[in-house]
């Protein structure tokens, strides 16, 4: 490449001038929850803020953590997020590979209507689901939040996209060696497709572990509340005690936090395939 | 049938919903009570006279207005910064991702305490160089800037992530060629790199709106639609209409009504925004 020889007039480059101030200010949040949530109740009500408070207070969490039912609220959270992100990763991979592999009588208008719902917005279809789910007796149980997310459109749609990108012969060459689809899906295509798998799960996660709007509609007992539920009565109920207030949010956001640390990867493909799909 | 289980799943849990959306929007409907009397089209006339239905449009304009284009530039420049080749770029990138993995309600909880009037981060920050103090989410005035700011930091990594991806494939060889003519690297980027993202650009532009016009979870937790009706938006109408108490439980018929003229409006802002995008837009083949 030819370029023209910069004058270096900095050690560094330039672009450190808009990235580290940026940073700064994405990050100045979350640190300072940190900070608050090791401080004394005094502390937090100290202005100027105190952005290091000396002697922690790590006693803050074991405190928040047994003031609420953070356990169960956790619990029931991993229940609701394992279920819906296991019975997407397999409802999705057998429509993905209908739609990408098996001709079936139509199969083009199927795939079309499933991409148009994609369009809907949740508040139009919000009200009749809910009368469905009370039809079922799910509402204020841990299903109301697995049944109506087991299989997503977005889901088969990503899928979909990723099998007819695989090259067909290593799968024509086992169904002539008499493998059925279901085998030739499961030994050969899947073990093919881990990282779109990843990528599903990843963001099924996602939207699962932070979803917020049905549970609201659909949960009333403390006992099935899920962690944002959970989050958002602690927060009703400790408006004053912030050290513990953000301890709370702190073990909250963490196991996400982590998720999204060690597999940023995935989480970039699957939001630019979002961006895909509009 | 391989496609069977779930395209019967998505028929019940999303196709039928919208239909049976559309006939509960013709009834007077509660959540409670199996009476559903039909009212005609009763719901739809209603929401025209209906003030806090019209003040959560104007509210749902200016915060569509405010978020859209404020949250797309920045994600554009940060973009740009953060495809260069340079040092400590992993954790640029991982500083404005993140926040795409904090929920809703944990950046309320968050927000609310750096805009703490009292006590904040951002008041005492601003204070020093002589600004505010500002009442943030308590003041009619500032819950509604307030509110973008909050969710600019929510999803700024998203809209980054996605013209990053843009970003990369643009071709190396042009730029480089137009270097070669002696083209500067903003005039490069002008003519060449931003025409490029045209297709991001239009894809951000209607995914942003059509979720600023749902905005929900930061309205319902942190500012419940105030101070004096500030911030109502739409969808925190719908719910409070359908699933609280406010309204005796008895408006959903209403509520459904209100969800699909939203709906309707939604498509045509869609539709509006392809239809002058591709005008602008050039696709490459």
């Amino acid at each position: 490449m030819v370029e023209k020889p910069h004058t270096k007039w900095l050690p560094f480059s330039a672009w450190h001038f808009l990235l580290m101030p940026v940073a700064i200010l994405m990050l100045v949040p979350m640190v300072w929850v940190v900070m608050t949530s090791l401080e004394t109740l005094a502390q937090t009500q100290h202005f100027p803020p105190i952005l290091w408070p000396g002697s922690f207070q790590w006693s803050n969490y074991p405190r928040a953590w047994s003031s609420v039912p953070f356990d169960t609220w956790f619990i029931n959270t991993i229940i609701v997020t394992t279920a819906v992100v296991i019975s997407n990763l397999l409802f999705c991979s057998l429509a993905a590979y209908g739609f990408a592999r098996i001709r079936f009588f139509g199969k083009s208008v199927a795939y079309f209507f499933l991409l148009a719902t994609l369009m809907i917005p949740v508040q139009v279809v919000i009200i009749p689901t809910f009368l469905i789910v009370k039809q079922l007796h799910l509402i204020n149980t841990l299903g109301a939040l697995i049944v109506p997310n087991l299989a997503n459109v977005f889901g088969i749609f990503l899928l979909t996209q990723f099998f007819r990108t695989l090259p067909v012969e290593l799968e024509e060459a086992a169904r002539i060696d008499g493998a059925s689809r279901l085998k030739v899906l499961f030994r050969i295509v899947l073990p093919l497709s881990l990282p779109a798998l990843a990528t599903l799960a990843v963001i099924q996660f996602l939207w699962t572990w932070n979803d917020f709007l049905w549970p609201l509609v659909t949960i009333y007992n403390p006992s099935v509340y899920t962690l944002q539920l959970g989050l958002m009565s602690f927060q009703g109920s400790h408006v004053n005690d912030t050290n513990l207030l953000m301890a709370g949010n702190v073990m909250s956001m963490l196991p996400m936090l982590i998720l999204f640390i060690a597999a940023q990867r995935y989480f970039v493909r699957g939001i630019a395939t979002q961006g895909l799909k509009g | 049938m391989f496609v069977l289980p779930s395209v019967l799943l998505v028929a019940l849990f999303s196709i039928f919903p919208v239909v049976w959306g559309f006939v509960l929007s013709l009834q007077k409907a509660s959540l409670i009570s199996p009476n559903r009397p039909f009212v005609g089209a009763d719901n739809y006339t209603r929401i025209a006279s209906d003030p806090v239905a019209v003040k959560a449009a104007t509210n749902a304009v200016i915060y569509t207005f405010l978020f859209v284009p404020s949250s797309i530039i920045l994600a554009l420049f940060l973009a740009v910064a953060l495809n260069q080749r340079i040092r400590l770029i992993r954790f640029y990138r991982l500083a404005v991702f993140i926040p795409v993995a904090v929920s809703t309600i944990a950046t309320g909880v968050m927000f609310m305490w750096v805009f703490d009037a009292n006590f904040g981060i951002a008041n005492w920050t601003l204070g020093r160089v002589g600004l505010g103090p500002f009442g943030w989410f308590d003041s009619p005035s500032g819950a509604m800037p307030s509110l973008v700011i909050m969710t600019i930091w929510g999803w700024l990594g998203f809209d980054t992530i996605i013209y990053l991806a843009a970003l990369q494939g643009v071709p190396h060889e042009l730029a480089e060629a137009a270097a070669v003519d002696g083209a500067t690297r903003w005039s490069t980027f002008r003519t060449i790199t931003l025409p490029l993202l045209g297709p991001a650009t239009l894809l951000l532009v209607v995914w942003s709106t059509i979720s600023a016009v749902q905005l929900f979870d930061e309205v319902y937790f942190v500012t419940k639609g105030g101070p004096l009706g500030a911030t109502s938006v739409p969808v925190f109408y719908i719910y409070k209409l359908a699933f609280t108490s406010s309204y005796g439980f008895s408006a959903a018929g209403y509520a459904a009504a209100l969800a699909y003229a939203l709906f309707v409006v939604i498509l045509i802002l869609t539709l509006v925004q392809f239809w002058m995008g591709n005008r602008v837009v050039h696709y490459s083949s």
